[in-house]
């Protein structure tokens, strides 16, 4: 049972299922990213959360409370909108403080609040200006003010950095992560980007389609990917899924795979019960930065595998190159060093890291555990 | 304004010339007709109708003025179009403030309280706005008998309001349907009702919009002669039915500098309404698109 508790819930337009039977369980004090593509019901079901939208069936509960039917504002929630949703015609001052005049807390105690959100996020000297008259950054800021001063259960962000450049968005991410450590409230938190999702959560759920797709710590969700979906969504470049065979060698179960060259090379899996699938076809699945030049390898991995094959683009990013070649009939990126000595169109001795390769069965689309 | 000329089509000077011209010629043909009206309703009578309708006065008189608005005969009374003038404005004030705040209210439910068959509703409200008014006289006649409104100001405000929610409806339901609705649901977090986020959220936006529909409602209805003529005859008649009297009435000579003159005073209130609420209209305009 959690702080803030989804049950079972299930959001239909008309006739259409938009949400299918979520269930998430969010501790106090939490830090929950919703993440996923473009139209996959993220703030479908954060206005759910935030009762603006009614949940066709199922629970939510907070904090012991069943909020189905209970109106937004007697929910003890605060919400920041995607376009900040700033009064126009009032001050920044009387935005922050609509909320409390509505719920008639009286003018002492809301200019005390008023005063200790400014400060905390520095916007006291933009207090008298109306929202047109400030930047993107201090409209956010002002956003979130609206929503702390109201001293919530939950805070329910929508994609709230994602109007924001891309400069601005990574500060305000460290902002918003800081302001969490300090304040401690739950947080649930719409972003479509992964990074934001990665970088925020205490915890993750990848949605697709209306479904919950896994939810898990930020490590679980990169690490063992629950199935096809999460694998290639989360992670920058994207994982690389190659078609691969199983084979027995030496009483291990190895990977069979082809290289641009046409020979075949054996990756070994890094657990024993592939041995299960000798034979059959499975996806494997290789993250760039387990397919890199050797002196760039992890020190600690254990099974590294070197791989001759010829590169395709190489694409300097600064920290990193990217190189792509062809494995398996696909195209597929590796991250080197920045000055690892690679040569568009040469041959190149790559090394694979297999310690955090993972499989998939290709009809399911599930991961092989 | 620097980047307006420089990115205007650069016109040789002759052109230009020509088009002034041109547009100084189509303002003073648009002009004509007040001009005459003007200055036919300060001459003497004589003049009129000895002379020359274009020509300037020769003597100056404010007395057709005054005959028209205080002592002229419409009807049977020599009363003026004074008491009319009343009768009008205390019409048309708050037919237009009733069936623009009902518009707006219209509005806003239409658009951010959404519900099943709304768009059906709104296009029934929409094809009152192409009713020809013949059609709705005989059963509004009627129902103004039975609530016992017939020939009363009440009842002209009453059939004035009811034709107007159609436009003061479209006009306030297309400018919300652009207001986010985001502030609305801020606004419901935060604890405001249905009316406090009407008057507290979308009214302070809802300026320019607030100023065509007055301009459009108080037009049509200073200027509607047929529910007038049809629902509140004799002393309770709006402006423009007693002007027509005033034109119409058959003892004596044909005042045409009186007639004039009345002509003039009941066309001001649009007139002035056009040039007071119309710049409020435009800047409300310019404010909008500068915000983007
Ligand atoms: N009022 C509605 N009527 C019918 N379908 C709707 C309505 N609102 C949303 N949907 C559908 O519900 C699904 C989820 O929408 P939602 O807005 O939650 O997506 P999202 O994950 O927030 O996407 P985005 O990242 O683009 O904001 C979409 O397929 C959308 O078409
Ligand atoms: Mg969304």
């Amino acid at each position: 049972m959690g702080f803030l508790d989804i049950k079972n819930a299930t959001k239909s337009y008309g006739n259409v299922e938009v949400l299918h039977n979520v269930d998430i369980a969010v501790e106090e004090g939490e830090f929950l990213v919703l993440v996923g593509p473009s139209g996959c019901g993220k703030s479908t079901l954060l206005n759910m959360i935030a009762g603006l939208e009614d949940i066709t069936s199922g629970e939510i509960a907070i904090n012991d409370r069943v909020m189905n039917g209970v109106h937004p504002s007697n929910r003890n929630i605060a919400m920041v909108f995607q376009s900040y949703a700033l009064y126009p015609n009032m001050t920044v001052a009387k935005n922050i403080t609509f909320g409390l005049e509505m719920h008639k807390v009286p003018k002492p105690e809301r200019d005390e609040a008023l005063q200790s959100v400014s400060k905390l996020l520095q916007i006291e000297q933009l207090l008298d200006r109306k929202p047109g008259q400030l930047s993107g950054g201090q409209r956010q800021r002002v956003a979130m003010g609206r929503a702390l001063v109201r001293n919530p259960d939950v805070f329910l962000f929508d994609e709230p950095l994602s109007n924001l450049d891309a400069k601005l968005r990574v500060d305000m991410r460290t902002e918003i992560k800081k302001l969490h450590e300090k304040l401690k409230t739950t947080i649930v938190y719409v972003t479509h980007d992964q990074i934001e999702a990665m970088t925020l959560s205490t915890r993750i759920a990848v949605m697709y389609n209306g479904y919950v797709q896994q939810l898990g710590t930020p490590k679980e969700i990169y690490d063992t990917p629950e199935n096809l979906f999460v694998a290639t969504f989360m992670g920058s470049p994207a994982m690389n899924i190659l078609p691969a065979s199983v084979v027995v060698k030496d009483g291990l179960p190895h990977a069979e795979i082809t290289t641009s060259e046409g020979q075949s090379a054996l990756l070994p899996f890094n657990q024993e019960n592939m041995s299960d699938w000798a034979g059959k076809d499975i996806l494997l699945g290789i993250r760039p930065e387990a397919i890199t030049d050797p002196d760039g390898v992890d020190r600690k991995s254990k099974t590294v595998v070197p791989i001759s094959n010829r590169v395709g683009v190489t694409e300097p990013a600064g920290a990193d190159t990217f190189a792509t070649m062809e494995l398996a009939g696909k195209d597929c990126i590796s991250r080197m060093r920045a000055d690892a000595d690679i040569t568009t169109g040469e041959i190149f001795d790559f090394v694979i890291n297999m310690d955090k390769a993972v499989a998939f069965d290709p009809q399911s689309e599930m991961r092989i555990k | 304004m620097s980047s307006v000329q420089t990115q205007s089509v650069q016109t040789g000077r002759i052109t230009r010339k020509f088009i002034y011209l041109f547009l100084l010629l189509m303002a003073l043909f648009y002009l004509l007709p007040f001009f005459i009206m003007v200055v036919n309703s300060v001459k003497p009578l004589s003049e009129i109708t000895g002379g020359n309708m274009m020509a300037l006065p020769e003597v100056f008189t404010i007395e057709p003025w005054l005959a028209a608005w205080s002592t002229a005969q419409v009807g049977v009374e020599p009363t003026g179009l004074r008491p009319y003038f009343w009768n009008s404005i205390k019409m048309v004030v708050p037919a237009v403030a009733i069936s623009t705040v009902l518009g707006a209210i219209n509005g806003y439910i239409l658009t951010k309280w959404r519900f099943k068959y709304d768009t059906i509703l709104f296009g029934l409200m929409l094809f009152s706005c192409f009713i020809p008014f013949q059609i709705v006289l005989i059963p509004m006649a009627r129902i103004l008998g039975i609530l016992g409104l017939s020939g009363s100001t009440y009842g002209l405000i009453l059939v004035h309001v009811v034709y107007g929610i159609g436009f003061s409806t479209l006009y306030f339901r297309n400018y919300y349907a652009a207001f986010p609705t985001e502030l609305v649901r801020a606004a419901q977090i935060d604890g405001a009702g249905f009316f406090q986020i009407f008057y507290r959220i979308l009214m302070p936006s809802s300026g320019p919009i607030t100023v065509v529909c007055v301009i459009w409602q108080f037009t049509n209805i200073w200027n509607d002669f047929l529910f007038g003529a049809s629902f509140a005859s004799g002393s309770g008649a709006p402006m423009t039915v007693a002007l027509n009297n005033l034109v119409q009435s058959s003892t004596g000579v044909k005042e045409y500098n009186v007639h004039f003159a009345g002509a003039i005073l009941a066309a001001l209130p649009t007139l002035l309404v056009y040039i007071v609420a119309g710049r409020y209209f435009v800047r409300g305009l310019m404010a909008g698109s500068v915000k983007g």
